[in-house]
């Protein structure tokens, strides 16, 4: 899978480049307009991380060109712009996703690897993890083939550390995506833990192959056993 | 007091005060040539009755004044000859009038064939009290007509001269620096007023300036901060994942992580405020505050469980209205969000929607905030440090752009806002 960065503050794109490194992405990066130019027109990559502002140009010129190549769909707009407008008018050229700096590099990989599995023609409708078998779309999830009822935040979870495999996904992170950009001011994120208490008790009951791991003060971690 | 009734004021005390002065110089002065006259006249019929007495001597018999306005007596030549001609005011009994009235009255004394006799010859003055009262009349005459011309002279001139003054009065009066309107303009020719219209322009001009760079500000520091709060939270999590990290080192790097993740809030708060200033939440729709409302509490189920914290949510009407969806959701979900955060443990909040306004009310500090300070930027509980302060301004911004009135009040132990619909917030 090859993913290309087109991000002007270095240190960010180096950040988000070691984080995809280990996921075993191939990275590229262009730090400016006409080398992402460049870029897009030699190569096809299967994700493509776009800054709208960039020193040289807008990251809408070059999701135009993108859209012309019929190369579009795959493209994440990442701005620190939450505007409203920025986010009808990439998405209507094609983008496929809009995330707004700052981000959870957790959040970042739950996009990418949403953005890879639609796009992605030959692609499984599932991810299969262990004895797990996890349907995105149907929203259902077989352990060892039998079926197991989550309600909806547990599948959001559950997907969410999939998705993260063997990654640290604080709660604040976690509750983000769970429940909401609406609940960021919870003061206490301990009620988390008592729906991962459940959703672990699910996974045992399944025999799952698959374990949450607590790191403690911090937040989770998927792993498989 | 009014421009024109001030100087309406002054006006009439200078009147009163010079026309006061004078009534009692024409009063003198008037009084000073009547006697004059009068004594005039008393000196000419002195000379008449000398002239008859030569001729007519019974004429000296009239010792008393009866029906003539003369008397004549004898006296001793010693007598006579210290009289002077002297005029003097006196009172005289009139039988017609049954008063005494002032009379001028002129003391003489004459030779006649060797005999001396004393004359005393009077003259009806005309009344005085009379003129006194007459005068008085015809001075508050005077004085009401002048005032009454002035006030309508006032009220023409004056309201046609300060006719522009008033225009540019009305003009800033509904001067509102957040919309964007055009400058003052008055058709005049009055010198004072073209300055005025330039010093205002130029002052609302300048205001303008300042509070488009503010709100610029505002948004392009916000902005710009979001990249470096990206770097930071990235850098941070990635960190976290190192091997090399022990355990106290890595629950130091979450705290921080969350600060950032705090900063970001605060961050994302204030560009959200400076868009709603801004106006830049467009497409309307008709929202349902009750649907909205659903959804918002579900998320919140869990956080308010946790909490042991009981939410009756009441609907008695479809309160409906016409606004940005993702600012509705906002408004809905930080008031929720605020009535949970805001909570005791085991706590209430009740939600009451009825077609016309909405209410949310939860137990807390069982003291009432200060409405005055509650909706204003960065007012929050010191012992809640999470909290970024700007949650309940945003609400009221939301609020005031859609022409929906948001309140605060406590009772029974309870602290509750409302949204009304505008139309209805005084009923």
């Amino acid at each position: 899978m090859k993913i290309l960065i087109i991000e002007d503050e270095i240190e960010l794109r180096e950040t988000i480049k070691q984080s995809l490194l280990k996921e075993e992405y191939i990275v590229e990066t262009a730090a400016d307009f006409l080398s992402a130019q460049e870029k897009i027109s030699i190569y096809d990559y299967d994700c493509i991380l776009l800054d709208i502002m960039l020193p040289d140009g807008s990251g809408m010129d070059i999701l135009k060109e993108l859209k012309q190549m019929d190369k579009s769909e795959n493209v994440i707009i990442i701005s620190a712009k939450n505007s409203l407008d920025d986010k009808v008018s990439g998405l209507e050229l094609g983008a496929d996703d809009y995330l707004t700096k700052p981000f959870h590099i957790a959040e970042l990989n739950a996009r990418i690897k949403a953005v890879i599995r639609r796009n992605n023609l030959q692609g499984k409708k599932h991810l299969e993890i262990g004895n797990i078998l996890f349907n995105i779309e149907e929203r259902t999830v077989k352990i060892n083939g039998e079926a197991i009822h989550l309600n909806r935040k547990e599948f959001d979870m559950l997907s969410y550390f999939l998705l993260n495999k063997n990654r640290l996904i604080t709660k604040t992170a976690l509750a983000e995506y769970v429940w909401g950009d609406h609940i960021d001011q919870a003061d206490n994120f301990d009620f988390i833990y008592y729906q991962i208490k459940n959703l672990r008790k699910k996974l045992k009951t399944a025999q799952a192959s698959i374990a949450i791991k607590t790191i403690y003060g911090i937040g989770y971690k998927l792993v498989e056993k | 007091m009014k421009l024109l009734n001030q100087s309406l004021l002054y006006i009439s005390l200078a009147f009163l005060l010079i026309i006061g002065i004078w009534a009692i110089v024409f009063y003198f002065n008037l009084k000073e040539e009547i006697r004059d006259s009068i004594d005039d006249g008393l000196d000419n019929n002195k000379m008449l009755i000398l002239q008859k007495v030569k001729v007519d001597s019974t004429l000296l018999l009239q010792t008393e004044f009866g029906g003539n306005n003369f008397k004549i007596k004898p006296i001793s030549k010693q007598h006579a000859l210290s009289i002077n001609d002297r005029f003097k005011d006196t009172l005289m009994y009139r039988q017609n009038e049954s008063d005494l009235e002032p009379v001028r009255i002129l003391h003489s004394a004459f030779e006649h064939q060797d005999n001396y006799y004393q004359i005393k010859i009077i003259s009806s003055l005309v009344e005085e009290d009379d003129l006194v009262e007459e005068a008085f009349w015809s001075v508050i005459w005077l004085f009401i007509i002048l005032i009454t011309s002035i006030i309508i002279i006032n009220n023409i001139v004056l309201r046609k001269i300060w006719k522009p003054f008033y225009k540019i009065l009305n003009q800033l009066k509904s001067f509102r620096i957040d919309r964007n309107q055009l400058p003052l303009r008055i058709t005049t020719n009055t010198k004072e007023f073209k300055q005025l219209q330039q010093a205002s322009n130029a002052l609302i001009q300048h205001a303008q300036k300042a509070y488009t760079s503010q709100k610029q500000f505002t948004e392009n520091a916000s902005h710009e901060l979001q990249t470096p709060i990206a770097v930071i939270v990235n850098k941070l999590e990635l960190l976290l994942e190192s091997e090399k990290l022990n355990e106290v080192d890595a629950q130091t790097i979450a705290e921080v992580i969350d600060i950032a993740d705090r900063l970001k809030k605060l961050n994302n708060s204030l560009l959200l405020l400076a868009k709603i200033e801004n106006k830049q939440f467009l497409a309307p729709q008709t929202i349902s505050l009750n649907e909205v409302t659903t959804t918002f509490l579900s998320d919140f189920k869990d956080w308010a469980a946790f909490k042991n914290i009981e939410i009756e949510l009441k609907k008695s009407g479809d309160f409906n209205y016409n606004m940005n969806k993702a600012l509705a959701e906002i408004l809905i979900s930080n008031l929720i969000r605020n009535a949970v955060f805001h909570n005791i443990k085991d706590g209430i909040v009740e939600i009451n929607i009825t077609e016309e306004k909405f209410t949310i009310c939860n137990s807390g500090i069982s003291e009432a905030l200060d409405p005055k300070m509650i909706f204003n930027r960065f007012v929050k509980n010191p012992s809640k440090s999470q909290s970024t302060g700007l949650g309940l301004a945003i609400c009221k911004a939301i609020c005031k752009l859609y022409d929906l009135e948001l309140t605060y009040h406590f009772a029974i132990n309870k602290h509750c806002f409302t949204i009304y619909k505008k139309s209805n917030s005084l009923i």
